[in-house]
This record gives structure tokens, C-alpha cells and sequence, in this order.
């Protein structure tokens, strides 16, 4: 673990709750027990969400970034993609020596996992899942293939569009977000329950991923591009006052 | 008037069923990708204080419980400082702070090893009593939930963040069971009676 840089350590914007999913959203159908019904206690962060843990270079490996190639070194079969953004904060600034983390299905729309039952086959050399810490300027880079879409048990016929999870933490624990992206021009994306638990047209937008001509290489891959944006954080200066002063 | 030009924080959406295969690969079965899976302890051997261990279960509104969750922990050292990034200096070099814990693939119970943290400052000065901040992820949460396990054994009674809650009763919700000299229990319930709080931070 390393140390943030000072500045790291102020109060977080705060969450916009209307912009994000609701916890209880009928068309997804496992949120119908999932979510709390009593109100969320309001608090504002506190030290203990404006700390959070930071991780260093020595613990990722030359390839983990790769899923084409870091799963038993021999390259999976599909659409060869880079997939590269940048992590910022909502002030615009870019997060650095931050973690993605990123999971998803094989092309034909099949996970490694012992809960997936789908009858489209493993690819041997598929594992699927990547990480990487951020650059200075908060850029990061994965190498994978275009997951396929597949069907799950929500309504009857319904499909998840192609999507990539991503995991990203920010310099404090209350920043830490999980999300998926989605690909430009994926029919799928108006149909499904869980993209339409989010209630703004622009906010589904924000996941999905425009193709990146400009970082596809020739005869090798094609690209997207993805940035994340995190809260922000707050300056201190006025933060000492006490409640009701 | 001038726009407001702050980017929105991307929109959150559901971990799903697999995010073992990208967050504790190594537990699913996934070997060969990462030597090892990440917040495997929050903390060394040698980490001062009181070697303490939680267990628990996540259930739904329905009463069953999840075996699905991941939930990741975030705290101080014995101290009361936190590693990494706090103002008042350095933690114990034997305290990591962050953990990632799976619920039990058959099971469903968790369990986070640990040691009991000291009491951080509240934003005005005042004392929070020693607290875990959880945060849960799931199928079927489509933001992530946060909330705060509190001890039994600790005087809880100042604590300005469970003096926030209105609901007096509810509060009992964040306070693990002693079950033994150095054991409790947290159970978190999603939905419905003896609903855990959970905050919006």
C-alpha cells in the first residue's frame, strides 16, 4: 500500500441519488428483495469514507491487463479490443495510481463461474477478468475480446446487452463504485431491466462506450473508450464548524 | 448564467452473480490469472490490538440468505488512525485497513478477521465510537450499500453517527453480538424486519 497526496483527504461530494439507480426497481426482479425500503440514514462523509486504501504497482503482474493472453498464456478466440479511458473525479481532474478491476463473459456470452449454465462453451484460453492501476493522469488500458450478449432468467426472453464489469476505487473508501459498460450501438442496451433501473437517458449514456478509431490498431484490434468519473471532493477550509453554526 | 461545469459520477450499476471472476478469482477457481486474490486480511500477524473475529450472514427480504454477496471493510488501526491517507499521521505499518470478504458459496456466512479498531474523529471533533465501515455489493443491488458495524462491548452511547439515527430502535441494527471473548455476530438484513441501516454518506 502507498500514500495518497495530500488534498486526498477532504470531505466528498455528495452522492446524486436520482442520477444513480434506485434500490428498488420492479424490472430487475432479484432488486424486488434486495432493496432496503427504510430511508437511508443521511450523514456526509467522515473520515472514515474520505480514507480508503491504495495499492501499488509491485502487486500487478506484466499481463493483467491482458485477458486475451492472461489466462493460460495462449491468445482467446473473439473480437480483439483495446478498452482505455480515464478515471476522474466530477472536478475534471484525473485520478492517478487508482485500481480498476474488470470482469465479463467470453465472446460467445459465457462466464467462467460454476453459477453459469449457459450452453455456449468455454474458451479454454478465456479467463475474464484484468486489473490495472491508473497512470498520472488517471488513463488505464485493458487488451480483451468484445463479450457476447446472453440470455438470463429475469423475464422470459430477456438478453443482457455486451458488457464489461468494472470495479474502480478513488482515494477514499466512500468513492468506491461498481459499474458495467455497454457498446455503441448494441440494440440490446434500450431492452434491458438493468441498464433501465438508471432513470436518465444521460445517464445510461454515460456507460456506454463510443468506438475509438483514434487507438485501434491496424490488422491488430479495434478500441473503446470508457472514462469514469468518481466524486469529487470538497475544499476543507469552512468544513470545522460545528453542527447548526 | 454560467454553466456549472462538474462531470456527473458515473452511474452505478448491479455487480451481478459473477463478480467473484473479477474480484476473488483465486476463490472461485480461477487460479493462474493473479498469484493471489486481493484484501485476503486487512491485517499482519503483528497488528497491535485486539485480534477479533466477525461473523455474519446478508439475508433478503424473504429471510434467505444471499450467497452471492461480496462485501468489502475499511477501518482504523488499534489507534483509531487510518492507513494510507490520514491527516494525522501514519498507522500501524501492520494494519492494512481494507478487506474483501465472500460469502460462503453453500453457506452464505461470512467472516472478517481482524482487529477492533480505535475511535476516529467526527468531522466536528467529537468522538465516533470504534465502527467497521462495511460496504455491500451484490445481484439484485444495483448501488452499493453502506454501513457500519459497532461493538457491543464499547460505549457506543456518544457516538454522534448512531446519534443520528432517528429511529432509536433501529440503531441496535449496527451493534455486533458478542459470542465470545474475542467473537461476534453481524448479521445484515436487506429488507423488511430488523432492516440494517444503512447511510447515505
Amino acid at each position: 500500500m502507498t500514500a495518497n497526496s495530500e488534498g486526498d483527504r477532504d470531505p466528498l461530494f455528495f452522492r446524486d441519488r436520482d442520477w444513480h439507480p434506485a434500490a428498488y426497481t420492479p424490472g430487475y426482479k432479484t432488486s424486488m428483495t434486495r432493496a432496503p425500503f427504510r430511508p437511508l440514514v443521511a450523514l456526509g462523509s467522515t473520515l472514515s469514507e474520505e480514507t480508503g486504501p491504495a495499492f501499488g504497482q509491485s502487486m500487478i503482474g506484466a499481463l493483467d491487463n491482458n485477458l486475451i493472453l492472461n489466462f493460460t498464456g495462449q491468445p482467446a478466440i473473439g473480437e480483439r479490443i483495446i478498452l482505455h479511458g480515464r478515471v476522474l473525479d466530477e472536478t475534471g481532474r484525473g485520478v492517478p495510481n487508482v485500481l480498476v478491476e474488470i470482469w465479463q463473459a467470453n465472446a460467445g456470452g459465457r462466464y467462467r463461474h460454476k453459477k453459469d449454465g449457459y450452453l455456449a462453451p468455454l474458451d479454454p484460453n478465456f479467463g475474464g477478468c484484468g486489473r490495472t492501476l491508473t497512470g498520472p493522469d488517471g488513463s488505464y488500458e485493458f487488451l480483451t475480446v468484445r463479450p457476447g450478449a446472453y440470455p438470463w432468467p429475469n423475464r422470459v426472453n430477456d438478453w443482457r446487452p455486451m458488457h464489461v464489469h468494472l470495479s474502480v476505487f478513488g482515494s477514499g473508501f466512500g468513492q468506491r463504485l461498481i459499474t458495467q459498460m455497454y457498446f455503441e450501438g448494441d440494440p440490446l442496451i434500450a431492452r434491458c431491466p438493468i441498464v433501465r433501473t438508471i432513470g436518465q437517458e444521460k445517464a445510461i449514456e454515460a456507460l456506454v462506450a463510443p468506438l475509438d478509431m483514434n487507438r485501434a490498431i491496424p490488422m491488430d484490434c479495434l478500441a473503446y473508450k470508457f472514462d469514469v468519473v468518481l466524486r469529487g471532493r470538497r475544499q476543507s477550509l469552512f468544513e470545522n464548524r460545528r453542527e447548526g453554526m | 448564467m454560467q454553466p456549472l461545469d462538474y462531470l456527473k459520477e458515473t452511474p452505478s450499476q448491479t455487480a451481478g452473480p459473477f463478480v467473484h471472476i473479477g474480484l476473488t478469482p483465486n476463490k472461485l477457481g480461477i487460479g493462474g490469472v493473479y498469484p493471489q486474490d486481493l484484501g485476503d486480511s486487512p491485517i499482519r500477524e503483528e497488528a497491535k490490538g485486539q485480534q477479533i473475529t466477525i461473523v455474519g450472514t446478508v439475508r433478503d427480504g424473504a429471510g434467505m440468505i444471499l450467497r452471492d454477496a461480496l462485501i468489502e471493510s475499511w477501518q482504523a488501526d488499534a489507534a483509531g488512525i487510518y492507513p494510507g491517507n490520514d491527516p494525522r499521521g501514519a498507522a500501524d505499518p501492520n494494519v492494512g485497513g481494507w478487506a474483501r470478504i465472500i460469502a460462503d458459496f453453500d453457506t452464505g456466512e461470512w467472516v472478517l478477521k481482524t482487529i477492533k479498531p480505535g475511535a476516529v474523529p467526527y468531522p466536528d471533533g467529537r468522538m465516533m465510537a470504534p465502527h467497521i465501515s462495511l460496504w455491500i455489493v451484490a445481484r439484485g443491488i444495483n448501488l452499493g450499500l453502506q454501513t457500519r458495524v459497532h461493538f457491543e462491548d464499547e460505549d457506543n452511547s456518544a457516538c454522534p453517527v448512531l446519534g443520528r439515527i432517528e429511529h432509536r430502535d433501529r440503531v441496535q441494527t449496527l451493534i455486533a453480538k458478542k459470542t465470545g471473548p474475542d467473537n461476534y455476530r453481524f448479521d445484515i438484513v436487506l429488507q423488511g424486519e430488523n432492516e440494517t441501516v444503512f447511510f447515505d454518506i
